[in-house]
């Protein structure tokens, strides 16, 4: 099916069971400790041996010599895998260092060796008997010392690198109010809890792999890529994904190792990486320095805005898009951005939630409260001035949706912005300094074509089967919601099954793209079995009616089981989109609202209370949507106030890379969180006429909270994240 | 991990006797630091000898009207004991402060006084670390050291001692009772208990190998008003970036430890002595030879502040 033109009514507009805050149908298995993670597949194959990683120590150089005597004498030992004998291996399209590294290094702990013994124990015990040689090489590790030699990238899934639209630098030169500030966010990791874990199995040339990954197709087509065999030799299976947020679109080396151990163990091996691997051999969010500099007329009117960004990457990488958003967000007839990347030889960056806009707004959103200030208006009426229903850039395509100003003013008569006062340090409860924020929250909706089977039984249970993957989103949910709704069945009729390469290839998960594309697919898929079924049934396609399990034209009506009485209808389809994207610009939007307290005297800053304000087309399922956006509000305070991995600049490492040193938010950071959605449907985006959430949860709630801590203190941090020490010696005096 | 064995003592006596007999041996209790380090291999015990069934979990009363408080009563029973609670506020809230419930019911008060750093290089075992591998060097020094130690240090080691129990226990005078191979036993005051890094920072303690902690005795409870403030980074288990231990008197007499700044529990006798002048004068007789990196300077503003923030809330 092509999704061409804006959707009309459909079966999904009957809202009786999207649209409602249904449980998630996993989450007995998963709280019940029910459904399997990939390490913990016992039963898929038998025999399974164990994988332990050896990491490189060094970021940069080679190998001298690796002497494996010792670890192959080991207590059961059974197979060691290194770059020297695993033979050619390729490289996969999405990573950008190799998942086996030597002779050459290429950051810290890049994968060198695997050893495969009976026991986790024996594997973990061997592989410190490994004994490496190396040659260090100097490497660069500074994003702010490698900034000058930072150049021009080309441009990245469609993004280009520089943008310009009328003349910044005159306006900006001329404009009344200005300001030019430098912003810094640090490199961060995914941190979810589930390690990347993989079991592979070989049969003859028949790869299987029971692995935790969010994009079936890519990661079948790069394993297949690396390893040199065809992609129909290689089955994927990821049912169950314990978070990833980014980490986990791509092959990495447990996968790549646990296949190629399987091979030389001949037998399944399973491979886990322990968490320090999390952090420096897969991928991270850069960090980024970037500079912002706005200019308006004496009443707020912006009449220039220019991004600049700049990060860094191993070679042949890609920049951190964090100008992306200044492009749409704000109205201003001459506007600037521009990215640059540096070489660096730190482990590898690429996407984590919300790539670009995530660390692009946490300094725009900042620039634009500075602005607000100096101009002496209200950061909401400034914002709200300077809304724009087209792409400012392209004027001439508008919005598809906009609601940027009412989630604002909703926002603020909810969160009780009127209480703020504006004259920063000027409220205080007890020894605390109390502050309030705002930030817009701005995310594009992306669509990717996503296919579906659905198969109707003579019990009149409908299977969903695609490729689509449940990263702790609720997708079995909302896809079965959709199945349900088109086929007029309750959502107990409805078995639904996710992460197998051998299902029809959708979306995936990622850029928060996967509820609106995967659930589109399932509708295509539906849409072809209601024509199977009337056909079977005699009915006319167009009249028919799917409610409460029976299908009715007129007077006629049937149970819709009935279809299938001699044998199980199959229908499979593929959505597919054709320029509505291009044609409108569709993007999601929000405001976030927070209030801080900071301790007069230590600087401890503390978040008492938070709001979202969501526009972000139909809500498959308000409870789910909830759970991901307070989840990716929490992961924003945490960019705000403590997550940044620590780069050894002199060994090129993140040194802070477990779960004790790299500090995500706990319960008691975040006393309370709300959520409002606004009502919203949007017919360009598909016939669900829905958007993604899960990211636009967390644009913008770092500089909500950076914004609320400089009102509760006067002091304005510009380097992520807001740690005590950069307030200390501005905060009052002590008497 | 090493592969190890393992026995289970039944009495102090059976406990130190096997440490004599075995070759590279370690006393464990609640495991949750040593486990971690022997999956890494940081420590790589050849025999593992249990502690923890000793009948060392009990807290008495002593003849001077202080506590003893048996090696093995755990964390949380020792936060929430009545005597504890009442006349040793500071102790209970330095140990609720610390790491998390499930934690603290594994965790003894041996255990406690005993865990290691919580310095990033020792942990990695790629990078240099004389603590763990004496000689190889200090990879913090220079290197990311923004909890590190800002007094007490050496050119061998900037690790502070992450413990929130034993500022307590210092503010507090406790005493460490211990007994070795040879079944003697002496009592430790805790002032006494933790070695300087110096060029041997791999060595901790004052304990001979072999020597067992069997209990820490508090003396008879000093009164006055009992503050812990940890400060943190994030609300709730994270190791301290310092904190600040008081026992303050109607008077503005009293006594101070602090958390997060050296190898061990920071006291100092005539930062004590300043208590009625403030925390401008406490800080700077407490810290006074410190030798602060870029990254870590801002502890000596922020123990100041922090200490007036307590003395202010002390006074009511």
């Amino acid at each position: 099916m092509k999704f061409d033109t804006p959707a009309t009514t459909n079966p999904i507009d009957r809202l009786k069971v999207v649209g409602k805050p249904t449980n998630r149908i996993d989450g007995p298995l998963k709280t019940t400790g029910t459904a399997p993670y990939a390490y913990e597949r016992h039963d898929v194959a038998a025999n399974q041996a164990y994988g332990y990683v050896v990491g490189s120590a060094i970021a940069k150089g080679r190998i001298a010599s690796i002497n494996l005597d010792d670890a192959k004498a080991a207590p059961g030992v059974v197979a060691i895998v290194t770059a020297a004998d695993a033979g050619t291996l390729g490289k996969g399209n999405f990573n950008t260092a190799k998942l086996l590294g030597g002779p050459e290094i290429e950051h810290y702990h890049q994968a060198i060796a695997l050893v495969v013994a009976d026991s986790f124990e024996q594997a973990r015990a061997a592989a410190s008997l490994v004994r490496v040689e190396y040659v260090r090489a100097k490497g660069a590790y500074d994003l702010a010392a490698a900034m000058d030699t930072a150049t021009k990238p080309k441009a990245s899934f469609g993004v280009e690198a520089d943008t310009s639209v009328g003349d910044f630098a005159s306006a900006f030169a001329s404009a009344p109010v200005t300001i030019d500030a430098r912003y810094a966010t640090p490199d961060h990791t995914h941190a979810m809890m589930e390690p990347h874990a993989s079991i592979a199995a070989w049969q003859d040339d028949k790869l299987t792999l029971w692995t935790s990954n969010q994009m079936i197709a890519w990661s079948v087509g790069d394993m297949a890529k690396t390893l040199g065999i065809p992609k129909e030799n290689i089955r994927l299976d990821s049912p169950y994904i314990g978070g990833g947020f980014g980490g986990k679109l791509f092959i990495r080396a447990d996968a790549l190792l646990a296949a190629l151990g399987a091979k030389a163990a001949k037998r399944p091996v399973k491979v886990a990486l322990p968490r320090p691997f999390v952090t420096n051999n897969t991928t991270h969010r850069p960090a980024t320095i970037q500079r912002v500099r706005i200019g308006a007329t004496a009443d707020g009117k912006i009449t220039a805005i220019g991004h600049e960004s700049w990060s860094g990457d191993l070679p042949g990488g890609g920049p951190e898009t964090a100008v992306a958003q200044t492009r749409l967000l704000y109205a201003g007839a001459n506007r600037m951005t521009a990215m640059r990347l540096a070489v660096l030889d730190l482990p590898e960056g690429n996407a984590m939630r919300a790539p670009g806009e995530a660390p692009g707004l946490m300094a725009l959103e900042i620039a634009v409260d500075e602005m607000a200030e100096k101009l002496g208006m209200d950061p909401i009426a400034f914002r709200v001035l300077n809304d724009t229903q087209v792409d400012p850039e392209k004027p001439s395509r508008p919005f598809s949706q906009r609601r940027l100003n009412e989630c604002m003013q909703t926002g603020a008569d909810k969160f009780g912005w009127a209480r703020r006062n504006a004259k920063p340090g000027s409220a205080r409860d007890g020894r605390w300094l109390v502050g309030m924020g705002v930030a817009a929250a701005f995310r594009n909706n992306l669509n990717g074509p996503s296919a579906a089977r659905v198969r109707l039984d003579r019990s009149g249970i409908v299977t969903v089967e695609t490729d689509m993957t449940d990263i702790g989103t609720g997708t079995y949910t909302i896809i079965a919601q959709t199945a349900a709704e088109m086929m007029g069945l309750p959502l107990d009729r409805i078995v639904v099954k996710l992460g197998d390469s051998a299902f029809p290839v959708s979306a995936g998960s990622g850029g928060q793209w996967g509820a609106n594309s995967s659930t589109a697919g399932v509708y295509a898929a539906c849409v072809k079995l209601r024509e199977m079924v009337t056909e079977k049934l005699g009915f006319d396609a167009a009249t028919a009616i799917f409610a409460d399990g029976k299908v009715s034209v007129g007077r006629r009506s049937a149970a819709l089981e009935k279809a299938a009485d001699d044998s199980e209808l199959v229908a499979e389809d593929k959505m597919e989109y054709g320029d509505l994207a291009e044609k409108y610009q569709q993007s999601t939007f929000g405001a976030h609202f927070a209030e801080v307290g900071v301790d007069a005297m230590t600087g401890e800053i503390r978040v008492r209370r938070m709001l979202a304000v969501c526009a972000a087309g139909r809500i498959l399922n308000p409870k789910a949507a909830r759970s991901q956006v307070i989840g990716a509000m929490t992961m924003g305070a945490g960019s705000a106030l403590m997550e940044e991995l620590a780069v050894d600049k002199r060994f090129g490492f993140f040194v802070n890379h477990d779960l004790a040193g790299y500090e995500v938010p706990v319960h008691a950071d975040i006393p309370h969180q709300d959520v409002i959605f606004l009502d919203e449907t949007d017919p360009t985006t598909s016939p669900m006429k829905a958007k993604g959430v899960g990211e636009l949860g967390i644009c913008g709630v770092a500089a909500a909270i950076a914004n609320a801590v400089y009102n509760a203190t006067g002091v304005r941090v510009r380097n992520y994240p807001i740690t005590l020490d950069k307030l200390l010696d501005k905060l009052p005096d002590i008497a | 991990m090493k592969s190890f064995t393992y026995e289970r003592a039944d009495t102090v006596a059976a406990a130190t006797a096997a440490f004599a007999r075995a070759k590279d041996a370690r006393f464990i209790a609640g495991g949750t630091n040593l486990l971690d380090l022997m999956k890494l291999e940081i420590e790589t015990p050849a025999h593992l000898i249990d502690v923890s069934r000793l009948a060392l979990d009990r807290i008495d009363a002593t003849p001077e009207g202080g506590l003893r408080i048996g090696a093995m009563v755990r964390n949380t029973d020792l936060a929430s004991d009545t005597r504890v609670r009442r006349d040793y506020g500071l102790l209970s809230r330095a140990l609720v402060a610390g790491a998390s419930g499930q934690l603290r019911n594994k965790a003894t008060t041996a255990g406690n006084l005993l865990q290691r750093t919580r310095c990033p290089y020792f942990y990695d075992t790629n990078q240099p670390c004389n603590k763990r591998k004496p000689g190889t060097g200090c990879a913090a020094i220079g290197g990311f050291h923004r909890l590190h130690a800002v007094i007490g240090a050496s050119d061998a080691c900037i690790a502070t001692h992450p413990s929130d129990m034993a500022v307590a226990m210092r503010a507090l005078d406790a005493s460490v009772e211990t007994v070795d191979a040879a079944g003697k036993a002496r009592v430790i005051p805790i002032a006494d208990f933790y070695r300087a890094p110096g060029t041997t920072p791999h060595l901790e303690t004052v304990l001979a190998p072999g020597e067992l902690i069997t209990a820490v005795t508090l003396p008879k409870p000093v009164g006055g008003t009992h503050i812990y403030h940890k400060v943190r980074d994030r609300a709730s288990y994270a190791f301290a970036l310092i904190s600040v231990g008081v026992v303050v008197q109607k008077d503005g007499t009293g006594r101070v430890a602090l958390g997060g700044v050296g190898y061990k529990p920071w006291r100092v006798s005539a930062a004590d002595a300043e208590l009625p002048r403030g925390a401008k004068a406490v800080t700077a007789a407490l810290l006074d030879g410190a030798k602060p990196g870029h990254e870590n300077a801002y502890k000596l503003p922020l123990v100041e502040r922090t200490l007036a923030g307590v003395l202010a809330q002390a006074k009511g």
